[in-house]
């Protein structure tokens, strides 16, 4: 790997963690298991602990994006409006939970707090696109569109083994 | 010295003493969970809250220090009300089932149900649902039986610093488990089952080999013997409310001719055996200059360490099998032939105050012609439950001797069972082997006791030996460093990965006592100063069996049967 990743940091320094991690996954997208590894042995920590933080924080993340990030709003006004719904309606048709990317590097469904669009409730965000005012019968739809796209990235190699 | 009042007692502390150990001292229980004697308190569980005068808030007695005029009560309605709500808290995110469990009746969070009277279910909602992890071939997690406590955690990396598992996610989610939730098989874990030792519940604890037993005892066509290892007899009687470090050699030998084993063997005469050759290939190693300092390999539990962590060191460990497989593979070998038995229809068992052993036994190394050495091991927990479900009334046995040839033994295979003890009983035989006398010390007492790392060094003639002993392997890698360092040469190193040895292993009863760990070592001692013999080269059925089969020791025969070898299983 970017050995230099680690080598910005100090060896077996506990209290480098932190910001080593920040940037492993600023560099990767995510926290790639043999990097965690070579994290641990860096700052001379047990690799179980390292994945205790690594997991511990939210912004850490220990699997790739999907191409299209679905963020599932489950604020109090989208709750009144039944977001539990579309977060299942999500589930279903992706066939994944909550914190889960599709074997297809498609999509990745996460849950927020609040999106801050309280007044279009119930809602969602697909990439930088806000979806409000949703109902289950939307999803699919939405799905759809974002799934149509994809034909045009090449991905083959990995298609080819399902 | 502190003067205080504890629920309304006059109480002298020393300083720097908590509420805790205070409250103790005047017969005082207050009730702990992630409390471990000897380590920093965490005050992550709350179960150990009092009211403190002055203080708004109830203070974690296990974190707090006593001062001067401190007025403390650990037994009011406040305290009682909080107590009783963690634990109802804890109940309910936890399994039903008791009744079931191998736990039942020895476990903490069922005590301190029925200490706080909880006697109904308020909180029922979503409890936790983790898979039950059985990977390994030694230990068992279920954490959904987990409440937390973290004293796992904490003994896993602060005292056998090998961290192979951790708190990992947070809230709800929260659970201890290896990296990546992988199995116990491809982790860190050395198996020691030190963390079985401390859990309150049954989140952790061995696999269990009772069925494979019992089925063979039932067995027209097996033949069924078993060995104890010398740390079993100085603890099981605690499982029978005996105190602490009775020895129950005898009850032990009668009860399992009971539950119907043909033969009962002693683990000891092995262990002399291993002398034998350990110290042999001591003094080959040490007149050569080669692989030096020689590691024992009696431990399973640091050979599986070093074999994942110093696979550079492999050359160095004693290529000796560990005395229960030794005395396996000799009933297989040289005790079948006498017998007229097939080796195949040789049923080896093996009680062992030990969980890495289970793990051991199935090596594949560890057998021959697909024949393993031993076929099974329980642990000194699991013979309790054997000796139940046989009704055996363990208190009411008569005292009855080993079979022979291999249930004989000396006091250095006894002292086995405790750190130090195999070198000291290599030390004894060393002298021997070397000049043909023996020593006139027989008493090794500065690598006897407690500490971490324990040296001597043994003048032999112009020889000197400068000899360590590792107690727990959470002080290995200071070792290694030392030897790295080139500040002093060793010649032979003892690891053990239990602190205190095996007689502190992973399988043994179940306790929350440093006492009854000092009891079991005095009582192994003891066993070894009364011996008539406590040199392991006067052993006469190991004489005999190098008369009429191993020749010698180190020979040709010896090394195929008696001797093993070693894996990088490095990442
Ligand atoms: S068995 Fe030993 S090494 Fe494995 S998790 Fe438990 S304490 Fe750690
Ligand atoms: S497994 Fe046992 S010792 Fe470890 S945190 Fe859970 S309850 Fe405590
Ligand atoms: S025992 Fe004191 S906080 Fe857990």
């Amino acid at each position: 790997m970017n050995t230099n990743v680690l080598e910005k940091f100090p060896q077996n320094d506990r209290s480098a963690l932190i910001p080593l991690l920040q940037e492993i996954q600023e560099n990767y997208g995510y926290l790639p298991e043999e990097v965690l590894q070579q994290a641990a042995d860096h700052v001379g920590m047990p690799l179980c602990t390292v994945y205790g933080v690594a997991t511990f924080y939210n912004q850490f993340r220990l699997i790739p994006l999907g191409e299209n990030v679905i963020r599932v709003c489950r604020g109090t006004a989208c709750h009144v409006k039944s977001s539990a719904n579309i977060l299942f309606a999500l589930e279903t048709a992706l066939n994944i939970k909550a914190g889960q990317t599709t074997r297809d590097k498609l999509f990745s469904l996460e849950v927020v707090s609040c999106i801050g669009a309280c007044s279009i409730a119930p809602v969602i965000s697909v990439n930088d696109e806000y979806f409000g005012r949703l109902a289950v019968k939307d999803i699919d739809k939405i799905v759809k569109k974002y799934s149509a796209r994809k034909v045009s990235v090449s991905t083959a190699n990995e298609n080819q083994e399902s | 010295m502190i003067e205080l009042t504890i629920n309304n007692i006059k109480v002298k502390a020393e300083e720097g003493m908590t509420i805790l150990e205070a409250a103790k001292t005047v017969g005082i229980s207050v009730p702990t969970l992630c409390h471990l004697k000897d380590l920093n308190p965490t005050g992550a569980c709350r179960i150990c809250v009092v009211e403190v005068e002055g203080f708004k808030n109830l203070i974690p007695s296990c974190a707090y220090p006593v001062s001067e005029g401190m007025v403390v009560d650990t037994n009011s309605n406040r305290v009682r009300r909080s107590r009783k709500t963690i634990v109802e808290l804890l109940v309910e995110n936890h399994p039903q089932d008791c009744l079931i469990c191998v736990r039942n009746k020895n476990c903490e969070l069922q005590d301190l149900s029925e200490r706080y009277s909880v006697r109904e279910h308020r909180f029922a909602g979503e409890s936790k649902n983790h898979a039950i992890d059985i990977s390994s071939a030694s230990l068992e997690r279920d954490p959904a039986k987990c409440i937390l406590c973290g004293r796992c955690v904490r003994i896993c990396n602060e005292v056998q610093k090998v961290g192979a598992i951790d708190f990992v996610n947070r809230g709800f989610s929260s659970i201890v488990t290896t990296p990546y939730n992988k199995g116990l098989n491809v982790s860190d874990c050395i198996l020691c089952g030190q963390c079985i030792i401390v859990c309150p519940t049954a989140a952790l604890r061995e696999k269990s080999s009772l069925k494979i037993v019992t089925n063979t005892l039932a067995s027209k066509t097996k033949y069924a013997v078993v060995q104890i290892a010398p740390a079993v007899r100085a603890s099981l009687g605690e499982e029978y409310n005996m105190p602490a470090g009775t020895d129950v050699t005898g009850k032990l030998v009668s009860g399992l001719r009971r539950l119907g084993f043909k033969k009962v063997f002693d683990t000891n005469f092995a262990a002399d055996l291993t002398i034998m050759e350990e110290a042999t290939e001591l003094i080959h190693r040490v007149q050569k200059n080669e692989n030096l300092p020689l590691f024992t390999s009696c431990c399973p539990g640091w050979v599986k360490y070093a074999e994942g962590k110093h696979p550079e060191i492999l050359d160095n460990i004693s290529t000796c099998k560990s005395p229960h497989e030794m005395e396996g593979a000799v009933l297989k070998s040289y005790y079948a032939r006498k017998m007229g038995l097939k080796p195949e229809d040789i049923f080896v068992v093996s009680i062992m105050p030990c969980t890495v052993k289970k793990y051991e036994s199935a090596r594949s190394e560890l057998s021959k012609d697909s024949i393993p050495d031993v076929d099974a091991v329980i642990t000194t927990r699991e013979l309790v439950r054997l000796f139940n479900m046989a009704g055996v009334d363990f208190t009411d046995l008569p005292d009855d001797e080993f079979d022979n040839p291999l249930g004989e033994s000396t006091g250095a295979a006894a002292i086995f069972g405790t750190s130090g003890g195999v070198m000291e009983a290599a030390l004894r035989s060393a002298v021997f082997l070397i000049t043909g006398k023996n020593s006139d010390n027989i008493e090794y007492t500065e690598i006897r006791g407690n500490r971490d790392i324990k040296e001597s060094t043994l003048k032999i003639g112009d020889l000197e030996l400068n000899v360590a002993v590792v107690n727990g392997i959470g002080n290995v890698e200071t070792m290694i460093k030392k030897i790295n360092s080139g500040e002093k040469k060793y010649h032979f190193i003892e690891v053990m990965a239990c602190p205190g040895g095996c007689i502190n292993g992973g399988g043994q009863p179940i306790h929350q006592k440093t006492e009854n760990v000092i009891k079991r070592v005095k009582a192994l001692y003891e066993i070894d100063r009364l011996a008539t013999s406590r040199r392991s080269h006067e052993n006469e059925a190991v004489k005999t069996i190098y008369k009429e089969y191993f020749e010698e020791p180190g020979s040709h025969l010896a090394h195929e049967i008696l001797h093993t070898e070693y894996f990088d299983r490095s990442r």
